[in-house]
C-alpha cells in the first residue's frame, strides 16, 4: 500500500513536470502576449517596460526557471489581465464548473444506467432498438449544435428556461451553489444537460454492453438455480460485477467533463473555468492558461488515483501495488 | 414406493436461426428417492440440457416443447416461474461444472449462502449465517468460520466446488442436479469430491442425477446409468448390469474409449467420427454412421428393446450378454 503510493506520487511529480514544460513551450511558440496586452498608441519605452515588468525580455529557459520555482511554493503567476494570482482565478470559477460537471455526470448516471441495464436484458427489443439508435444520436451530433437546439426549443420555443448565466446562487455548508436557489436550478438544466446529453450515450452503450456480457455467465444461473429472485440477482450479483469497469470509464468522464465543458460553458455563458480559459487564450494571458492545464492535470491525476482505490473496493480480486 | 421424479417423452429444443436443434427429442426416465442417476454421453449429447429442463433453466432461444416433469407428481413443465423459484435451492438444487464461474467473483461466500437460505425461509441473518458455517464444515472447509467471509478467488477450485456443493445441500434438497460437478478439477481432487458426494447424498438421503461424460466416475457413484446420444436416450440399466454388459453399440464404444479397461500395449478401440450436429441427424437411428453393427434395418427408428431385468436398449439389434467384453 505504501509502495502504491509512494510510485503514485513519484509518477505524479513527472507528469507535472513534463506537463509544464510543454504548456510552457506552447505557450511561447503562440505569440508575444505584449502585443495583444499593449494599446496600439503605445509607445516604445512603454513597450520596454510592459515587456520588462512580465518578465517577458528574459531567455525562453530562464523565463521557464522562474516560473517552476514559483510553482514550487504554491505560486503559479499572476495574471497579465487581470493582476490577480491565476491560480485564485481559476479556484474562483471552479465551484461553477464542478457543479455543472456533477450535474451533467448525476443526469448521464440516473438516466444512462436504467436504460442501459433495460436494452441489456431485453435486447433486439423495440424498446432497446429505440434507446440504441437514440444513444447514436447522442454520439453524433455536435455537442454545440446540441447546446443551440436546446436554446432554441426550451428557451426561445417554449419558453420554460433561461438559456445563460448561472442566476441566482446561495450558500449551502459555506459553499457557494446554484442548488441553493430555485433560479440557480432553472439556470443550471439546460447547459447541465448539454454536458450529459453525450456522456448519456456513453453510459447507456457501456451498462447495456456490460448487462449483455453478464447476464449469459454461469453465476447469474447458478444464482437463479439457488432461487435467489431475479431483482436480487440484478441488483446485487450483476449490478456490482458490472460496477467496477463502469465506475472506471465514468471516473475518467468526469475529468473530460470538468476540462472540455468549454464548449457547453462557452454557449451558454456560464460562469466557470472553461470560459475563463477561453477569454484568457484569446488575450495570450499565459500564467491563466499555463496554470488551467497544470490544475487540470493534476486534477485527472487524483481522480486517477480515486478511481483504482474504489476498484479495489468494488471488485475484491483487484489489488494495489501491482503486484500478483 | 412411488417415483420422486418422472421425466415422459421430454423434448426440448432450441430454435435458432439455421433451425430448430433437438438438444433432447423424447428423453423418459424415473427417479425413486434416494436414487443417483448417472446421465452419460459425449459433449451435445444433451444430457446437460435434460437438466436444466428439470430446473426450468433453460435459456432461449431454447425451451421445452414437449413432455412432462413430474417432481412429486407436480408437472414443472409450465409451472410459474414464482413455483419454480420456490423450488429450486429449496426441493431442487443444482451444482455446476466449473466451479471458478459459478459462484459470483465480486461477493463473499457469506453473502451468496445467507441469500439462499433466505431466499425459502424466514430466518435471522444470523441464524441463515450460522447455518451456512455448519454446511460448510459439513463438506469439508477448514476453519468454515473464518472463510465465510472470504470472497470466491481466494479458494482453489476443489474447495470452490465444495462451497458450491454446500449451497445445494443448505436446505436439504430431495434431488440434486450434478452437471459435470468434477470435470473441471484435478483428477485427486475429483476423486476426493465423489467420495464427499457420496457421503453426502447417503447422509441425507437424496436422490441425484449425475451428468458426466464420464463412465469411469459415473460408475463409482450412480445405482442407474441412462446412456445419451443425440438427444435420446440409447440405453437405461442398473449401472452394473450397464458397465459389465452394455448393449447398445454406443454404450460398448464409450466402455472400450477408456484407456485403462484395455490391457497396455493393445490398440484402444474407438468410436469413429465424431458426435453428430443434431441440426442433421440421419434418419433412422441416430448412431447408425458410426456403428460397426449397422446394416439396412437401422434406417427406420429403432425400437425400445429390453435387455434384461429393469434395462432396455434402443436399438435394432442389442448386443447379446456375450458379446460384450
Amino acid at each position: 500500500m505504501a509502495v502504491f503510493f509512494l510510485r503514485r506520487f513519484l509518477q505524479t511529480v513527472v507528469v507535472l513536470l513534463l506537463v509544464s514544460l510543454v504548456v510552457f513551450l506552447g505557450l511561447y511558440a503562440i505569440g508575444n502576449p505584449a502585443e495583444i496586452l499593449l494599446p496600439d498608441d503605445a509607445t516604445a519605452a512603454e513597450r520596454d517596460a510592459a515587456i520588462r515588468s512580465l518578465g517577458l525580455d528574459k531567455p525562453i529557459w530562464v523565463q521557464y526557471g522562474v516560473f517552476l520555482a514559483n510553482a514550487l511554493t504554491g505560486d503559479l503567476g499572476t495574471s497579465f489581465v487581470y493582476n490577480t494570482p491565476s491560480i485564485t482565478l481559476i479556484l474562483q470559477r471552479f465551484p461553477a464548473t464542478l457543479e455543472l460537471a456533477l450535474s451533467a455526470l448525476f443526469i448521464a448516471i440516473a438516466i444512462g444506467a436504467p436504460l442501459g441495464l433495460y436494452a441489456g436484458l431485453r435486447p433486439g427489443t423495440r424498446l432497446d432498438r429505440a434507446i440504441v439508435t437514440g444513444s447514436i444520436l447522442g454520439f453524433s451530433l455536435p455537442n454545440f449544435w446540441q447546446g443551440l437546439m436546446l436554446i432554441l426549443i426550451f428557451s426561445i420555443g417554449l419558453g420554460w428556461l433561461p438559456s445563460s448565466g448561472r442566476g441566482e446562487t446561495g450558500t449551502i455548508f459555506g459553499i457557494e451553489t446554484s442548488f441553493a436557489t430555485w433560479d440557480g436550478i432553472r439556470h443550471l438544466i439546460l447547459p447541465a444537460t448539454n454536458l450529459a446529453l453525450f456522456k448519456l450515450a456513453l453510459v447507456i452503450r457501456l451498462t447495456r454492453a456490460q448487462v449483455r456480457e453478464t447476464m449469459p455467465l454461469d453465476f447469474v444461473k447458478f444464482a437463479r438455480a439457488k432461487g435467489v429472485s431475479e431483482r436480487r440477482i440484478l441488483g446485487v450479483h450483476v449490478s456490482k460485477t458490472i460496477a467496477a469497469p463502469i465506475v472506471t470509464v465514468l471516473g475518467m468522464e468526469l475529468g473530460s467533463v470538468i476540462a472540455f465543458a468549454v464548449i457547453t460553458e462557452s454557449i451558454f455563458a456560464w460562469p466557470g473555468m472553461g470560459k475563463l480559459i477561453i477569454d484568457s487564450i484569446n488575450r495570450l494571458d499565459r500564467p491563466v492558461v499555463a496554470a488551467y492545464l497544470l490544475v487540470i492535470t493534476f486534477m485527472f491525476i487524483m481522480i486517477n488515483l480515486v478511481v483504482d482505490l474504489l476498484y479495489t473496493v468494488l471488485d475484491p480480486r483487484v489489488r494495489l501495488g501491482g503486484r500478483t | 414406493m412411488s417415483a420422486l421424479l418422472e421425466v415422459e417423452g421430454l423434448k426440448t429444443h432450441f430454435f435458432t436461426r439455421a433451425g430448430v436443434v433437438k438438444a433432447v427429442d423424447g428423453v423418459s426416465f424415473s427417479l425413486a428417492e434416494g436414487e443417483v442417476l448417472g446421465l452419460v454421453g459425449e459433449s451435445g449429447s444433451g444430457k446437460t440440457v435434460a437438466n436444466f429442463s428439470i430446473l426450468g433453466l433453460v435459456d432461449p432461444p431454447g425451451r421445452v416443447v414437449e413432455g412432462s416433469i413430474r417432481f412429486r407428481g407436480e408437472d414443472l413443465v409450465g409451472a410459474p416461474i414464482s413455483r419454480m423459484r420456490k423450488l429450486r435451492g429449496r426441493d431442487i438444487a443444482m451444482i455446476f461444472q466449473d466451479p471458478m464461474m459459478t459462484l459470483t467473483p465480486v461477493l463473499r461466500i457469506e453473502t451468496q449462502m445467507v441469500e439462499t437460505v433466505l431466499a425459502h425461509e424466514k430466518v435471522s441473518a444470523k441464524a441463515a449465517r450460522d447455518r451456512a458455517i455448519d454446511v460448510l464444515a459439513r463438506v469439508g472447509i477448514p476453519s468454515p468460520a473464518e472463510r465465510i467471509r472470504a470472497y470466491p478467488h481466494q479458494f482453489s477450485g476443489g474447495m470452490r466446488q465444495r462451497v458450491a456443493i454446500a449451497i445445494a445441500l443448505l436446505h436439504k434438497p430431495a434431488l440434486i442436479l450434478a452437471d459435470e460437478p468434477t470435470t473441471a478439477l484435478d483428477v485427486t481432487i475429483q476423486g476426493q469430491i465423489i467420495a464427499e458426494m457420496q457421503k453426502l447424498v447417503a447422509e441425507t438421503g437424496a436422490a441425484m442425477i449425475w451428468v458426466s461424460h464420464d463412465l469411469a466416475v459415473v460408475e463409482t457413484i450412480a445405482d442407474k446409468i441412462a446412456v445419451m446420444y443425440a438427444g435420446r436416450i440409447v440405453e437405461y440399466g442398473r449401472s452394473g448390469d450397464v458397465i459389465g454388459q452394455p448393449a447398445h453399440p454406443y454404450a460398448r464404444g464409450l466402455l472400450d474409449s477408456i484407456p485403462s479397461r484395455t490391457t497396455p500395449g493393445q490398440h484402444l478401440n474407438q468410436i469413429p467420427g465424431m458426435a453428430p450436429s443434431v441440426l442433421h441427424l440421419p434418419p433412422g437411428c441416430a448412431f447408425q454412421p458410426r456403428c460397426r453393427f449397422a446394416d439396412a434395418a437401422c434406417a427406420v427408428p429403432p425400437p425400445i428393446v429390453d435387455t434384461g431385468e429393469d434395462r432396455w436398449a434402443r436399438c435394432v439389434r442389442p448386443l447379446a450378454p456375450e458379446a460384450a467384453l
